[in-house]
């Protein structure tokens, strides 16, 4: 971790690794700053880590990253202890918080943080590439919620960019608050909904057999991509709602039958 | 450049079939987001935005040479919904046959060839003002206005909208398109050096949504 003028720098880094014995270790856990990772119990084969924020942030001027690694046949799951609070900074500026994470051929990972909460005034740029290799595993959420209860959304734009065997499946973006480009929080984009999320799966399986799209109630859809993915997007009033959508939405898809 | 060229390209008459589609109107307006003018240039504007401006940067990008496969690739990861990317690909098979047919070009035939089953819409849109000498600042200026001047058309059939209202809903995005339109020319340039990835991503959760919803009904006016 850095401290400049500017804001604080800092980047996390976890790398997964098959440990010979059927299981995975994490040969690389380095906590940076405000991202702690804490290693947790793993179920069967499975490593886990939890991120702590063991500060407030990020804040206006703050550069985060976190860099997942899984090694060829390793699985990993990251979770985060708490929602990432968005919020403003004495220095002026937007925040950047960027996430990579590469999952070689065979290793699976679960990215499964609590929600991204832009709080009033705040200004944060979120990145997240997700590259997986041709017969790699990925389920990864993103969820943003546009301001504390009752408070107004600061600013913040994010892109999702997700590859498989090198070919780009999913590239988006989204801006919100105030500030973004016109018409966010009207009838094509928000409509004034303040949780928007999205849950990408990545199954070499889905290139013979893509998902079916279908509607989980008024405001998810579950589509295939152009590519071995699936994607789940969602609007809602709030967070809460929010993940039930998302979770009923990958129930649906893992009770999907395999040869089906 | 010529002018007339623009014209016949961006006339809504251009037998191209992008009369048939919404852009998402119908669905809004039935499940009461577009009401009246007010609400239908709201709609507009978030559109203009988002897949209006990923439209116009690939259309430009095509018009100024960038790799039509890569530019058809990257509409795709553009695009989640299946329902939109059959829409964008069955409107740029019927562009293409118009294209063909009033400004022929090898570059045009190629891309035919490649997609038999219709490339991206924009994608076909920009190699077509191409063809017809036009530049990426004209193809994207077509593409940013075809993203919201469908669905105000449309909004009249479906609302019995006064077609005033609907046409000053357009003048009074015309800044905004044009503002569109040059961010599209900077992203197209940009791409002629870093590939068709560094285009404009902006995303509408509720019109990808909403295009799926539209999809499942029974009876509908609009194809998308």
């Amino acid at each position: 971790m850095s401290t400049t003028p500017g804001g604080v720098r800092a980047r996390a880094r976890i790398v997964a690794r098959q440990d010979g014995r059927g299981g995975t270790s994490l040969p690389v856990l380095e906590s940076d700053g405000p991202l702690a990772l804490r290693r947790t119990r793993g179920s069967g084969t499975e490593a886990r880590v939890v991120l702590v924020g063991a500060m407030s942030g990020p804040l206006g001027g703050d550069r985060f990253g976190v860099d997942a690694h899984a090694e060829e046949g390793a699985l990993l799951r990251v979770q985060s202890a708490a929602a990432t609070i968005a919020l403003p900074g004495q220095s002026k500026g937007e925040a950047h918080y960027d996430v990579r994470v590469h999952v070689a051929d065979r290793a699976e990972v679960s990215w499964l943080p609590e929600p991204l909460i832009s709080a009033r005034g705040s200004d944060l740029r979120v990145r997240t590439e997700a590259d997986v290799a041709a017969t790699g595993r990925l389920v990864l959420r993103e969820e943003q919620v546009l301001g504390r209860a009752g408070e107004e959304t600061g600013r913040l734009s994010s892109r999702l960019a997700v590859r498989v065997g090198g070919r780009v499946v999913l590239d988006q973006e989204l801006a919100c608050g105030p500030g973004a480009p016109g018409g966010w929080d009207g009838p094509a984009v928000l409509a004034g909904h303040r949780a928007v999320g999205q849950l990408v799966l990545v199954r070499p399986e889905f290139q013979e057999r893509p998902v079916t799209p279908r509607r989980i109630g008024d405001a998810c859809a579950v589509v295939p991509l152009a590519g071995p993915a699936a994607l789940v997007s969602a609007v809602a009033a709030d967070g809460l709602r929010l993940r039930r959508a998302l979770d009923e939405a990958l129930a649906a898809l893992d009770r999907r039958p395999m040869n089906g | 450049m010529s002018r007339a060229a623009l014209l016949v390209l961006a006339d809504g008459r251009f037998p191209a079939g992008g009369h048939a589609h919404s852009g998402g109107a119908e669905e809004a307006v039935k499940a009461g987001r577009i009401t009246g003018a007010a609400s239908l240039e709201d709609f507009c504007r978030g559109r203009l935005h988002t897949t209006g401006l990923v439209a116009a940067s690939l259309a430009a990008a095509a018009a100024v040479g960038v790799p039509a496969v890569e530019l058809d690739a990257a509409a795709d990861a553009r695009t989640p919904s299946p329902t939109l990317r059959l829409a964008a690909r069955r409107l740029g098979r019927q562009l293409m046959r118009a294209a063909r047919a009033t400004w022929p070009s090898d570059e045009l035939d190629a891309l035919a060839g490649e997609f038999p089953k219709g490339a991206h819409q924009p994608v076909v849109l920009g190699v077509a003002a191409r063809s017809a000498g036009l530049g990426g600042d004209d193809a994207a200026h077509c593409a940013a206005y075809e993203s919201v001047s469908g669905a105000a058309t449309a909004t009249v059939r479906l609302l019995s909208l006064d077609p005033f209202e609907a046409t000053a809903v357009l003048a009074r995005l015309a800044p905004e398109v044009d503002h569109v339109a040059d961010l599209a020319v900077e992203a197209a340039a940009g791409a002629l050096e870093q590939g068709a990835g560094a285009l404009p991503a902006a995303s509408a959760p509720l019109l990808e949504i909403g295009a799926e919803a539209h999809a499942g009904w029974a009876v509908r006016l609009f194809a998308s």
